[in-house]
Protein backbone atom coordinates (compact mmCIF):
# COMPACT_ATOMS: atom_id res chain seq x y z
CA UNK A 1 0.00 0.00 0.00
CA UNK A 2 1.36 3.11 -1.42
CA UNK A 3 1.06 6.45 0.71
CA UNK A 4 2.14 9.91 -0.61
CA UNK A 5 1.99 13.29 1.17
CA UNK A 6 2.04 16.91 -0.35
CA UNK A 7 3.43 19.76 1.19
CA UNK A 8 0.19 21.13 1.58
CA UNK A 9 -0.23 18.08 4.69
CA UNK A 10 -2.85 15.70 2.53
CA UNK A 11 -2.41 12.39 2.01
CA UNK A 12 -3.15 10.18 -0.96
CA UNK A 13 -3.08 6.34 -0.65
CA UNK A 14 -3.26 4.53 -4.23
CA UNK A 15 -5.41 1.89 -4.62
CA UNK A 16 -5.15 0.75 -8.18
CA UNK A 17 -6.36 3.52 -10.50
CA UNK A 18 -7.63 5.36 -7.85
CA UNK A 19 -6.76 7.16 -4.49
CA UNK A 20 -8.56 7.72 -1.07
CA UNK A 21 -7.32 11.63 0.38
CA UNK A 22 -7.13 12.96 3.58
CA UNK A 23 -5.20 15.60 5.70
CA UNK A 24 -2.40 14.82 7.85
CA UNK A 25 -2.03 14.07 11.55
CA UNK A 26 -0.01 17.73 11.91
CA UNK A 27 -2.51 19.31 9.51
CA UNK A 28 -5.42 17.53 11.94
CA UNK A 29 -3.71 19.22 14.59
CA UNK A 30 -2.94 22.67 13.18
CA UNK A 31 -7.02 22.96 12.10
CA UNK A 32 -8.14 22.04 15.56
CA UNK A 33 -11.19 20.22 15.91
CA UNK A 34 -13.01 20.46 12.99
CA UNK A 35 -17.14 21.38 12.95
CA UNK A 36 -17.73 20.54 9.16
CA UNK A 37 -16.08 19.27 6.01
CA UNK A 38 -17.81 20.60 2.50
CA UNK A 39 -16.67 18.12 -0.16
CA UNK A 40 -17.18 19.13 -3.74
CA UNK A 41 -19.72 16.85 -6.05
CA UNK A 42 -18.81 13.24 -6.80
CA UNK A 43 -17.89 13.29 -10.81
CA UNK A 44 -15.75 17.53 -10.34
CA UNK A 45 -13.02 16.83 -12.65
CA UNK A 46 -10.09 18.56 -9.99
CA UNK A 47 -6.63 19.77 -11.16
CA UNK A 48 -3.90 18.62 -8.89
CA UNK A 49 -3.89 21.79 -6.36
CA UNK A 50 -7.52 22.88 -6.97
CA UNK A 51 -9.63 22.76 -3.71
CA UNK A 52 -11.51 19.48 -3.29
CA UNK A 53 -13.01 19.99 0.14
CA UNK A 54 -12.98 22.84 2.88
CA UNK A 55 -12.25 21.88 6.47
CA UNK A 56 -14.20 24.40 8.90
CA UNK A 57 -12.89 24.51 12.19
CA UNK A 58 -14.77 26.43 14.94
CA UNK A 59 -11.97 29.16 14.24
CA UNK A 60 -11.51 29.17 10.62
CA UNK A 61 -11.93 27.36 7.23
CA UNK A 62 -8.95 25.83 5.48
CA UNK A 63 -8.98 24.42 1.85
CA UNK A 64 -8.35 20.75 1.42
CA UNK A 65 -6.66 20.25 -2.40
CA UNK A 66 -6.61 17.61 -4.89
CA UNK A 67 -2.61 16.64 -4.70
CA UNK A 68 -2.82 15.31 -8.23
CA UNK A 69 -5.30 15.93 -10.90
CA UNK A 70 -8.40 13.26 -11.08
CA UNK A 71 -12.13 13.02 -10.76
CA UNK A 72 -13.78 12.92 -7.77
CA UNK A 73 -15.72 9.82 -7.30
CA UNK A 74 -16.56 9.42 -3.32
CA UNK A 75 -16.52 11.58 -0.19
CA UNK A 76 -16.45 9.95 3.28
CA UNK A 77 -20.33 10.55 4.44
CA UNK A 78 -19.76 9.84 7.81
CA UNK A 79 -18.07 13.66 8.33
CA UNK A 80 -21.44 15.11 7.92
CA UNK A 81 -22.62 14.26 11.38
CA UNK A 82 -19.57 13.36 12.98
CA UNK A 83 -16.72 15.66 11.16
CA UNK A 84 -14.10 15.55 14.14
CA UNK A 85 -13.49 11.89 12.94
CA UNK A 86 -10.38 13.55 11.17
CA UNK A 87 -9.30 14.99 14.25
CA UNK A 88 -9.75 11.78 15.85
CA UNK A 89 -8.04 9.35 13.31
CA UNK A 90 -6.82 11.04 10.33
CA UNK A 91 -5.19 8.65 8.31
CA UNK A 92 -8.01 5.65 8.31
CA UNK A 93 -11.69 6.85 9.43
CA UNK A 94 -11.16 10.43 8.77
CA UNK A 95 -10.36 10.23 5.23
CA UNK A 96 -12.00 13.31 2.95
CA UNK A 97 -12.58 11.58 -0.45
CA UNK A 98 -11.66 9.81 -3.03
CA UNK A 99 -10.75 10.25 -6.97
CA UNK A 100 -9.71 8.59 -10.21
CA UNK A 101 -6.69 9.29 -11.34
CA UNK A 102 -6.14 10.85 -14.85
CA UNK A 103 -2.48 12.00 -14.40
CA UNK A 104 -0.66 9.02 -12.32
CA UNK A 105 3.00 10.26 -13.76
CA UNK A 106 2.38 13.50 -11.06
CA UNK A 107 2.53 10.83 -8.23
CA UNK A 108 6.15 11.62 -9.14
CA UNK A 109 5.95 14.82 -7.87
CA UNK A 110 4.79 13.78 -3.79
CA UNK A 111 6.56 12.88 -1.11
CA UNK A 112 6.45 9.66 0.71
CA UNK A 113 6.41 9.35 4.24
CA UNK A 114 10.14 9.74 5.33
CA UNK A 115 10.22 12.38 2.79
CA UNK A 116 7.16 14.03 4.22
CA UNK A 117 8.46 13.87 7.76
CA UNK A 118 11.92 15.32 7.02
CA UNK A 119 9.45 18.22 5.16
CA UNK A 120 7.86 19.09 8.25
CA UNK A 121 10.82 19.44 10.48
CA UNK A 122 11.93 22.06 8.20
CA UNK A 123 8.84 23.83 8.97
CA UNK B 1 6.89 39.20 14.73
CA UNK B 2 9.33 39.91 17.61
CA UNK B 3 7.97 43.04 18.45
CA UNK B 4 4.93 41.52 19.71
CA UNK B 5 4.32 42.38 23.77
CA UNK B 6 4.26 39.70 26.10
CA UNK B 7 1.86 39.59 28.83
CA UNK B 8 3.34 38.72 32.43
CA UNK B 9 2.02 35.16 32.23
CA UNK B 10 3.95 34.85 28.83
CA UNK B 11 6.17 31.91 30.04
CA UNK B 12 3.24 30.01 32.04
CA UNK B 13 1.43 29.99 28.05
CA UNK B 14 4.59 28.06 26.89
CA UNK B 15 4.59 25.56 29.87
CA UNK B 16 0.91 24.98 29.25
CA UNK B 17 1.75 24.34 25.16
CA UNK B 18 -0.18 27.53 23.61
CA UNK B 19 -0.74 27.80 20.73
CA UNK B 20 1.13 31.79 20.24
CA UNK B 21 -0.49 34.17 17.90
CA UNK B 22 -0.27 37.97 17.18
CA UNK B 23 -3.28 39.76 19.02
CA UNK B 24 -3.59 43.66 19.34
CA UNK B 25 0.57 44.07 19.12
CA UNK B 26 0.74 40.68 21.38
CA UNK B 27 1.66 37.58 21.71
CA UNK B 28 -1.77 35.32 22.94
CA UNK B 29 -2.51 31.89 23.48
CA UNK B 30 -4.87 31.06 20.93
CA UNK B 31 -5.87 28.15 22.42
CA UNK B 32 -3.85 25.08 24.77
CA UNK B 33 -3.86 21.40 24.38
CA UNK B 34 -7.31 21.08 25.11
CA UNK B 35 -8.29 22.83 21.82
CA UNK B 36 -10.86 25.87 21.28
CA UNK B 37 -14.10 23.17 21.75
CA UNK B 38 -13.16 21.53 24.93
CA UNK B 39 -11.77 24.48 26.35
CA UNK B 40 -15.12 26.37 25.85
CA UNK B 41 -17.42 23.64 27.26
CA UNK B 42 -15.19 23.57 30.39
CA UNK B 43 -15.54 27.47 30.99
CA UNK B 44 -19.78 26.32 30.57
CA UNK B 45 -19.46 23.62 33.37
CA UNK B 46 -17.08 24.26 34.99
CA UNK B 47 -14.29 27.26 35.51
CA UNK B 48 -11.80 28.98 33.06
CA UNK B 49 -8.59 31.06 33.35
CA UNK B 50 -8.22 33.91 31.08
CA UNK B 51 -5.44 36.18 30.76
CA UNK B 52 -6.65 39.00 29.52
CA UNK B 53 -3.77 41.21 30.26
CA UNK B 54 -3.20 42.67 26.93
CA UNK B 55 -6.41 44.74 28.01
CA UNK B 56 -5.36 48.51 28.87
CA UNK B 57 -6.30 49.66 32.47
CA UNK B 58 -5.93 53.18 33.21
CA UNK B 59 -7.14 55.32 36.29
CA UNK B 60 -8.87 58.58 36.20
CA UNK B 61 -8.09 60.67 38.88
CA UNK B 62 -9.90 64.09 39.23
CA UNK B 63 -7.94 67.45 40.03
CA UNK B 64 -10.01 68.38 42.67
CA UNK B 65 -9.79 65.14 44.50
CA UNK B 66 -13.33 64.45 44.19
CA UNK B 67 -14.54 61.24 42.12
CA UNK B 68 -17.70 63.32 40.94
CA UNK B 69 -15.58 65.89 39.11
CA UNK B 70 -14.25 63.00 37.47
CA UNK B 71 -17.15 60.98 36.62
CA UNK B 72 -19.17 64.01 35.21
CA UNK B 73 -15.98 64.48 33.25
CA UNK B 74 -16.01 60.77 31.44
CA UNK B 75 -19.82 61.72 30.95
CA UNK B 76 -18.48 63.96 28.35
CA UNK B 77 -17.09 61.08 26.18
CA UNK B 78 -19.41 57.92 27.16
CA UNK B 79 -23.35 57.74 26.87
CA UNK B 80 -23.79 56.10 30.43
CA UNK B 81 -24.75 57.25 33.54
CA UNK B 82 -21.37 57.55 35.46
CA UNK B 83 -22.22 59.99 38.23
CA UNK B 84 -24.88 57.61 39.56
CA UNK B 85 -22.53 55.00 39.51
CA UNK B 86 -22.11 53.82 43.35
CA UNK B 87 -18.84 53.31 44.85
CA UNK B 88 -17.48 49.64 43.97
CA UNK B 89 -19.77 49.03 41.07
CA UNK B 90 -18.81 49.11 37.68
CA UNK B 91 -20.83 50.04 33.93
CA UNK B 92 -20.57 49.46 30.66
CA UNK B 93 -20.22 51.90 27.97
CA UNK B 94 -18.60 53.27 25.05
CA UNK B 95 -17.00 56.14 24.17
CA UNK B 96 -17.61 57.84 21.01
CA UNK B 97 -17.17 60.16 18.86
CA UNK B 98 -18.40 63.63 16.98
CA UNK B 99 -20.57 61.49 14.35
CA UNK B 100 -21.99 58.96 17.46
CA UNK B 101 -19.77 55.88 15.94
CA UNK B 102 -17.94 54.06 18.56
CA UNK B 103 -14.20 54.64 19.49
CA UNK B 104 -14.13 52.10 21.87
CA UNK B 105 -16.41 49.66 24.47
CA UNK B 106 -15.32 49.90 28.24
CA UNK B 107 -15.88 49.15 31.71
CA UNK B 108 -16.38 51.97 34.11
CA UNK B 109 -15.44 50.87 37.74
CA UNK B 110 -15.61 53.52 40.19
CA UNK B 111 -13.68 53.20 42.89
CA UNK B 112 -13.49 55.03 46.28
CA UNK B 113 -11.72 57.83 44.73
CA UNK B 114 -11.24 57.76 41.19
CA UNK B 115 -12.34 55.91 38.09
CA UNK B 116 -10.51 52.88 36.49
CA UNK B 117 -11.40 52.14 33.20
CA UNK B 118 -11.16 48.59 31.56
CA UNK B 119 -10.47 49.45 27.35
CA UNK B 120 -9.78 47.37 24.38
CA UNK B 121 -6.05 46.13 24.07
CA UNK B 122 -6.37 47.44 20.32
CA UNK B 123 -7.21 51.05 21.49
CA UNK B 124 -5.27 51.79 24.50
CA UNK B 125 -3.02 54.28 22.66
CA UNK B 126 -5.65 56.01 20.66
CA UNK B 127 -7.99 55.86 24.26
CA UNK B 128 -5.29 57.24 26.28
CA UNK B 129 -4.71 60.17 23.92
CA UNK B 130 -8.41 60.91 23.56
CA UNK B 131 -8.94 60.80 27.04
CA UNK B 132 -5.88 63.51 27.99
CA UNK B 133 -7.02 65.79 24.81
CA UNK B 134 -10.47 65.88 26.50
CA UNK B 135 -10.70 65.33 30.14
CA UNK B 136 -6.79 66.43 31.02
CA UNK B 137 -7.70 70.10 32.71
CA UNK B 138 -10.37 67.87 34.77
CA UNK B 139 -8.44 64.78 35.48
CA UNK B 140 -5.20 62.79 35.74
CA UNK B 141 -4.74 60.15 32.95
CA UNK B 142 -3.16 57.09 34.79
CA UNK B 143 -2.59 53.89 32.72
CA UNK B 144 -2.00 51.19 34.70
CA UNK B 145 1.25 50.19 32.71
CA UNK B 146 3.09 47.48 35.35
CA UNK B 147 -0.36 45.83 35.52
CA UNK B 148 -2.30 42.33 34.80
CA UNK B 149 -5.98 41.33 34.38
CA UNK B 150 -6.91 37.60 35.07
CA UNK B 151 -10.35 36.58 34.00
CA UNK B 152 -11.69 33.11 36.15
CA UNK B 153 -15.24 32.58 34.55
CA UNK B 154 -17.38 29.68 34.86
CA UNK B 155 -20.23 28.11 37.25
CA UNK B 156 -17.57 27.10 39.40
CA UNK B 157 -15.82 30.78 39.46
CA UNK B 158 -16.62 31.24 43.03
CA UNK B 159 -16.03 27.96 44.55
CA UNK B 160 -12.60 28.44 43.37
CA UNK B 161 -12.01 32.08 45.05
CA UNK B 162 -14.09 31.89 47.71
CA UNK B 163 -11.45 30.07 49.45
CA UNK B 164 -8.62 32.81 48.93
CA UNK B 165 -11.50 35.50 49.48
CA UNK B 166 -14.61 34.54 51.33
CA UNK B 167 -16.09 38.11 50.18
CA UNK B 168 -16.53 37.13 47.11
CA UNK B 169 -19.52 35.06 47.84
CA UNK B 170 -21.67 38.58 48.65
CA UNK B 171 -20.70 40.38 45.48
CA UNK B 172 -23.23 40.21 42.99
CA UNK B 173 -22.70 40.77 39.04
CA UNK B 174 -20.98 44.22 38.34
CA UNK B 175 -19.61 44.36 41.93
CA UNK B 176 -16.33 45.19 42.34
CA UNK B 177 -14.51 44.83 45.48
CA UNK B 178 -10.72 45.71 46.62
CA UNK B 179 -9.13 42.63 47.80
CA UNK B 180 -6.22 40.45 49.05
CA UNK B 181 -5.50 37.57 47.12
CA UNK B 182 -2.55 35.30 47.66
CA UNK B 183 -1.25 38.02 49.89
CA UNK B 184 -1.46 40.70 47.22
CA UNK B 185 -3.90 43.20 46.75
CA UNK B 186 -6.36 43.43 43.69
CA UNK B 187 -9.06 44.93 42.80
CA UNK B 188 -12.28 42.09 41.92
CA UNK B 189 -15.26 42.84 39.72
CA UNK B 190 -18.11 40.16 39.27
CA UNK B 191 -18.31 40.40 35.34
CA UNK B 192 -17.06 39.04 32.24
CA UNK B 193 -17.34 38.33 28.73
CA UNK B 194 -18.04 34.95 28.20
CA UNK B 195 -22.21 35.16 29.48
CA UNK B 196 -21.15 32.80 32.15
CA UNK B 197 -20.87 34.02 36.24
CA UNK B 198 -16.84 35.00 36.77
CA UNK B 199 -14.65 37.23 38.42
CA UNK B 200 -11.72 39.97 36.38
CA UNK B 201 -8.92 40.41 38.89
CA UNK B 202 -6.63 43.63 38.16
CA UNK B 203 -3.22 43.13 39.86
CA UNK B 204 -0.08 43.99 39.96
CA UNK B 205 2.13 42.31 36.98
CA UNK B 206 4.60 40.55 39.25
CA UNK B 207 2.62 39.06 40.89
CA UNK B 208 0.13 37.89 38.29
CA UNK B 209 1.78 34.05 37.79
CA UNK B 210 2.01 33.59 41.34
CA UNK B 211 -2.08 33.95 41.41
CA UNK B 212 -2.36 32.71 37.98
CA UNK B 213 -0.81 29.38 39.60
CA UNK B 214 -3.11 29.29 42.68
CA UNK B 215 -5.99 29.31 40.78
CA UNK B 216 -4.65 27.14 38.39
CA UNK B 217 -3.87 23.92 41.20
CA UNK B 218 -7.80 23.94 41.67
CA UNK B 219 -9.11 20.42 39.71
CA UNK B 220 -11.74 22.99 38.05
CA UNK B 221 -9.90 25.32 36.54
CA UNK B 222 -8.59 25.40 33.02
CA UNK B 223 -6.34 27.82 31.15
CA UNK B 224 -8.46 29.42 28.58
CA UNK B 225 -7.42 30.52 25.06
CA UNK B 226 -8.34 33.60 23.14
CA UNK B 227 -10.52 30.63 20.45
CA UNK B 228 -13.17 29.69 23.39
CA UNK B 229 -13.38 33.38 24.73
CA UNK B 230 -14.02 34.22 20.86
CA UNK B 231 -16.64 31.69 20.66
CA UNK B 232 -17.76 32.01 24.22
CA UNK B 233 -18.94 35.83 23.51
CA UNK B 234 -20.49 35.19 20.32
CA UNK B 235 -22.59 32.43 21.93
CA UNK B 236 -23.39 35.53 24.89
CA UNK B 237 -24.31 38.05 22.13
CA UNK B 238 -21.57 40.24 23.14
CA UNK B 239 -19.60 42.74 20.60
CA UNK B 240 -15.92 42.61 19.24
CA UNK B 241 -14.71 45.82 19.16
CA UNK B 242 -13.29 46.07 15.35
CA UNK B 243 -15.50 43.39 14.03
CA UNK B 244 -18.91 43.57 15.36
CA UNK B 245 -18.65 47.99 16.48
CA UNK B 246 -16.32 50.35 15.19
CA UNK B 247 -15.99 54.15 14.58
CA UNK B 248 -19.21 53.92 12.02
CA UNK B 249 -21.57 52.42 14.58
CA UNK B 250 -23.40 54.27 16.75
CA UNK B 251 -24.27 52.28 19.73
CA UNK B 252 -27.92 52.20 18.90
CA UNK B 253 -27.58 50.55 15.51
CA UNK B 254 -25.55 48.34 17.72
CA UNK B 255 -28.24 46.99 19.85
CA UNK B 256 -26.42 48.47 22.73
CA UNK B 257 -29.22 51.10 23.99
CA UNK B 258 -29.32 49.26 27.08
CA UNK B 259 -26.36 50.55 27.88
CA UNK B 260 -27.89 54.40 27.71
CA UNK B 261 -29.41 54.94 31.31
CA UNK B 262 -32.67 57.17 31.44
CA UNK B 263 -30.43 60.29 33.13
CA UNK B 264 -28.66 60.93 29.46
CA UNK B 265 -31.62 59.82 27.38
CA UNK B 266 -33.55 63.11 25.80
CA UNK B 267 -35.46 64.51 28.93
CA UNK B 268 -33.10 63.01 31.01
CA UNK B 269 -31.45 64.97 34.24
CA UNK B 270 -28.24 65.18 32.19
CA UNK B 271 -29.54 64.46 29.20
CA UNK B 272 -27.11 64.02 26.37
CA UNK B 273 -23.60 66.20 27.01
CA UNK B 274 -21.11 63.56 24.86
CA UNK B 275 -19.32 63.13 21.85
CA UNK B 276 -22.37 62.53 19.37
CA UNK B 277 -25.06 62.52 21.36
CA UNK B 278 -27.29 64.60 18.83
CA UNK B 279 -27.19 61.75 16.72
CA UNK B 280 -27.58 58.96 18.76
CA UNK B 281 -29.69 60.09 21.07
CA UNK B 282 -32.35 61.36 17.81
CA UNK B 283 -31.71 57.40 16.97
CA UNK B 284 -32.55 56.47 20.69
CA UNK B 285 -36.17 58.91 20.21
CA UNK B 286 -36.38 57.41 16.84
CA UNK B 287 -36.28 53.54 18.63
CA UNK B 288 -38.48 54.11 21.39
CA UNK B 289 -40.89 55.75 19.11
CA UNK B 290 -40.76 53.34 16.73
CA UNK B 291 -40.28 55.59 13.84
CA UNK B 292 -37.20 54.89 13.20
CA UNK B 293 -36.00 57.27 10.11
CA UNK B 294 -32.65 57.91 10.61
CA UNK B 295 -31.90 53.82 11.95
CA UNK B 296 -30.70 52.19 8.80
CA UNK B 297 -28.93 48.99 10.48
CA UNK B 298 -29.30 47.48 13.69
CA UNK B 299 -26.89 44.51 15.08
CA UNK B 300 -28.64 41.27 15.52
CA UNK B 301 -28.17 37.31 16.02
CA UNK B 302 -28.49 35.26 13.37
CA UNK B 303 -28.88 31.14 13.31
CA UNK B 304 -28.00 29.78 9.58
CA UNK B 305 -28.83 26.88 8.26
CA UNK B 306 -27.29 23.78 8.47
CA UNK B 307 -23.56 23.15 9.69
CA UNK B 308 -21.41 25.26 7.81
CA UNK B 309 -20.06 28.40 9.53
CA UNK B 310 -20.54 31.84 8.05
CA UNK B 311 -18.03 34.33 8.71
CA UNK B 312 -17.25 37.72 8.86
CA UNK B 313 -17.79 39.51 6.10
CA UNK B 314 -20.18 37.70 4.63
CA UNK B 315 -22.89 39.85 2.74
CA UNK B 316 -26.54 39.70 3.86
CA UNK B 317 -29.51 39.56 1.15
CA UNK B 318 -32.99 39.99 1.15
CA UNK B 319 -33.47 37.49 -1.18
CA UNK B 320 -32.65 33.67 -2.12
CA UNK B 321 -31.90 35.06 -5.20
CA UNK B 322 -29.33 36.95 -3.72
CA UNK B 323 -30.59 40.38 -5.44
CA UNK B 324 -31.28 42.58 -2.80
CA UNK B 325 -28.29 43.68 -0.26
CA UNK B 326 -29.33 44.06 3.29
CA UNK B 327 -25.91 44.63 4.97
CA UNK B 328 -22.86 42.03 6.34
CA UNK B 329 -22.30 39.50 9.23
CA UNK B 330 -19.44 41.20 11.48
CA UNK B 331 -19.06 37.65 13.43
CA UNK B 332 -19.41 34.37 12.46
CA UNK B 333 -18.29 30.88 13.95
CA UNK B 334 -19.78 27.57 15.64
CA UNK B 335 -21.51 27.71 18.76
CA UNK B 336 -20.27 24.25 20.76
CA UNK B 337 -23.07 24.53 23.00
CA UNK B 338 -25.85 24.58 20.49
CA UNK B 339 -23.84 22.66 17.89
CA UNK B 340 -24.49 24.41 14.85
CA UNK B 341 -23.07 27.85 13.33
CA UNK B 342 -24.17 30.83 14.73
CA UNK B 343 -23.66 34.91 13.85
CA UNK B 344 -23.92 38.42 14.09
CA UNK B 345 -24.68 41.23 11.81
CA UNK B 346 -26.20 44.38 10.44
CA UNK B 347 -29.54 44.34 8.68
CA UNK B 348 -32.20 47.09 8.20
CA UNK B 349 -34.72 47.61 10.82
CA UNK B 350 -37.22 46.08 8.46
CA UNK B 351 -35.38 42.76 7.95
CA UNK B 352 -34.04 42.97 12.23
CA UNK B 353 -37.85 41.28 14.11
CA UNK B 354 -36.71 37.86 15.23
CA UNK B 355 -37.78 35.20 13.55
CA UNK B 356 -36.89 37.12 9.67
CA UNK B 357 -35.41 35.00 7.13
CA UNK B 358 -32.48 36.03 5.39
CA UNK B 359 -29.85 34.91 2.94
CA UNK B 360 -25.96 34.82 2.96
CA UNK B 361 -23.70 33.18 0.42
CA UNK B 362 -20.88 30.53 1.11
CA UNK B 363 -18.56 29.30 -1.24
CA UNK B 364 -21.09 29.73 -4.15
CA UNK B 365 -24.32 28.45 -1.84
CA UNK B 366 -27.02 30.25 -0.49
CA UNK B 367 -27.89 29.85 3.15
CA UNK B 368 -30.74 31.06 4.84
CA UNK B 369 -29.86 32.57 8.02
CA UNK B 370 -32.80 33.31 10.98
CA UNK B 371 -32.93 36.42 12.75
CA UNK B 372 -32.21 35.22 16.33
CA UNK B 373 -32.48 36.26 19.97
CA UNK B 374 -29.39 37.62 21.76
CA UNK B 375 -28.18 35.83 23.46
CA UNK B 376 -27.74 32.41 21.73
CA UNK B 377 -26.99 31.01 25.11
CA UNK B 378 -28.40 31.95 28.36
CA UNK B 379 -26.26 34.09 30.64
CA UNK B 380 -25.69 32.76 33.93
CA UNK B 381 -24.71 36.00 35.86
CA UNK B 382 -25.25 36.11 39.60
CA UNK B 383 -27.81 39.37 40.15
CA UNK B 384 -29.32 39.09 43.20
CA UNK B 385 -27.47 38.65 46.76
CA UNK B 386 -29.83 35.93 47.53
CA UNK B 387 -28.71 32.72 46.85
Amino acid sequence: MTVYYTTEHEWLRLEGEEAVVGITQHAAEALGELVFVEIRPHETTLEAGESAAVAESVKAASDIYAPVDGILIDHNAELADNPSQVNTDPEGKGWIFRLRLTNKDQLSNLMDATAYQAFLHTL
Amino acid sequence: MNSLLQTPLYALHLEHNGRMVPFAGYTMPLHYAPGIIAEHRHVRSHAGLFDVSHMGQIRLHARSGCVDDAARALESLVPADILSLKPWRQRYTQLTNATGGILDDLMVIRESNSLLLIVNAACKASDLAHLRTHLDTICEVQPLEDYALLALQGPKSEEVLAPLAPAVQDMIFMDVRPLTLNGVPCTVSRSGYTGEDGFEISLPAIHAESLARLLLAHPHVWLIGLGARDSLRLEGGFCLYGTDIDQTTSPIEADLEWSIQKSRRQGGVRAGGFLGAEHILAQLTQLENDSQLEITRRRVGLRPEGRAPVRHNAPLYADSTLQTSLGVITSGGFSPTLNAPIAMGYVPPSHATIGTEVFTELRGRTIACTVSALPFVPTNFRRSRSV
